[in-house]
């Protein structure tokens, strides 16, 4: 008796590319805005960044409708957590939060690549990437996403930071500047554009740092 | 199909008590389950669509002065690798550790769920948990999740009142106590050298020790062994980590980038 594939499957892929780099006393995190489905584009301007916390900023690719029920459920706790706590969830809480809430979905995952950008107790930048079922880990830099296999090489290239794991223990953050992270990130749009044609449209890049959060854009190629 | 939850029922407390406002928010968590006809199959096409991190080699033995545990730090979805520093040696608590092989996700939310679990019994008894113990807390949740697509094959390293001990314990709910194990695609050839050199290595291991602080000159033989069959297994590579468990303290020996040795450089006619 030949395998009976199922018609019909609860997943769809929406593409998208999202990168968060973390600083000395700063996080870039940013993402394409363009959604699509199969072949055919559904909207060229549609935002995968979400603001969980003041020190926290999330960027997720893959099914939105899978990333807009898990930012659902995670600003909900957030919300419940400033009830019961009288504060802001932290950024490595939030880290927490996010992998225990992909986890609880193992059997029927959050089709959902998220990296997790902010700034940690100390104000340090810190940037956490996530597996879809939740497997974690602090990193200084890091893509996920389509066009996340042609990013990240280029960021291993220009920021490789020691291993974590290394004794003694050194700094994972880059030593960039702000300006230049951010402009790092725009090469790696622009050319991740080039090969990849899920990624495009728009660059939404959101800075965190002491002085709170700022948003801006920049214009990829439209093909 | 009845799931055991109660690795879950540690959280329940956090919720608020009685109010029924937003009641599935504020459930003490669970398990959703597909409403697929054919579980596997749906277990299987997730496993391929969503490639899930794993691909390791780790190993640990016991010998004189305690446990020691190494493992490499490579994370692989399919073919790619996701990430080159994954922390694989878990620390369940302050004197007990535990080795992540298969699933990524599947070892770090149950060595935590451990952790809290050992922790409870602390509390509860006034004494800390043996190895014995931990080790079968973590198989009987384990066993039950037979058959729904876990994947763990971690070892329980720990220090309790008895010495020194080393579970091997995996996702089918096998439980073996051991001297020494590898887990992980390169374990093969980890228990190679592992069995092979073992009496010279321990040898070699207590004059080491006698320059324990002396680090930084000192030829690790697990990362020796370690590095021997990374070179085999394209599944692993970039750093290796080594933790020392003695007598209740849990001690980082090592941890350094993999390299090439120059003698077994020379050997291949490169200079």
């Amino acid at each position: 008796m030949t395998k009976q594939h199922p018609a019909w499957s609860p997943y769809d892929n929406n593409g998208g590319t999202c990168v968060a780099i973390a600083g000395a006393d700063y996080c870039v995190t940013a993402a394409d805005t363009r959604m699509s489905t199969g072949y055919s584009i559904l909207s060229r301007d549609y935002s995968k960044i979400i603001k969980l916390a003041d020190k926290c900023v999330m960027a997720s690719s893959g099914f939105q409708a899978d990333v807009k029920a898990l930012q659902k459920l995670l600003a909900a706790r957030h919300l419940i957590y400033q009830h019961q706590h009288n504060k802001q969830m932290s950024c490595p809480a939030m880290g927490q939060l996010l992998s225990n809430t992909l986890y609880y979905k193992r059997f029927f995952p959050y089709y959902s690549f998220n990296v997790l950008g902010g700034l940690d107790n100390e104000g340090k930048g810190c940037v956490y990437t996530y597996d879809a079922v939740g497997s974690y880990e602090r990193v200084g830099y890091s893509s996920q996403g389509s066009g996340s296999t042609l990013i990240m090489p280029f960021l291993d290239n220009q920021l490789k930071s020691p291993s974590p794991l290394l004794l003694p223990a050194q700094d994972a953050v880059t030593p960039l500047s702000e300006a230049e992270a951010v402009d790092l990130v725009k090469t790696c749009f622009a050319s991740a554009t080039e090969r990849d044609i899920y990624t495009g449209d728009k660059l939404e890049i959101v800075v965190l740092n002491k002085d709170g959060i700022h948003r801006e854009y920049m214009e990829l190629r439209k093909d | 199909m009845k799931l055991d939850t109660s690795g879950l029922e540690s959280t329940s407390p956090f919720f608020g008590s009685g109010d029924e406002l937003c009641p599935e928010l504020l459930a003490a968590p669970s398990f959703a389950l597909p409403l697929s006809t054919d579980f596997d199959e749906f277990q299987k096409d997730t496993k391929a669509t969503l490639k899930h991190a794993k691909g390791t080699t780790t190993l640990a033995f016991i010998f004189k002065e305690g446990v020691m545990v190494a493992a490499d730090s490579r994370a692989s979805m399919g073919g790619y690798i996701s990430s080159q520093s994954v922390k694989k040696i878990i620390e369940i608590n302050p004197y007990m550790l535990g080795t992540m092989a298969g699933g990524a996700a599947d070892c770090q939310f149950w060595h935590r769920n451990l952790g809290i679990k050992c922790r409870l019994h602390e509390l509860a008894n006034k004494r800390r948990i043996s190895v014995t113990g931990a080790s079968k807390l973590l198989a009987n949740i384990l066993y039950s999740y037979r058959g729904m697509g876990l994947s763990v094959g971690t070892m329980i390293a720990g220090w309790d009142e008895t010495g020194p001990g080393l579970y091997y314990v995996d996702s089918e709910g096998g439980r073996l106590k051991g001297t020494r194990f590898s887990v992980g695609s390169g374990s093969p050839y980890a228990y190679g050298v592992l069995d092979s050199g073992l009496t010279c290595l321990l040898k070699k291991l207590r004059s080491w020790l006698e320059e324990l602080f002396i680090m930084q000159h000192s030829e690790m033989q697990p990362v020796v062994v370690l590095q021997a069959f990374i070179m085999w297994d394209q599944m692993d590579g970039r750093s290796c980590l080594v933790m020392m468990l003695e007598s209740f303290t849990t001690i980082i020996i090592q941890s350094r980038p993999v390299r090439w040795s120059k003698k077994w450089l020379k050997s291949q006619g490169h200079n």
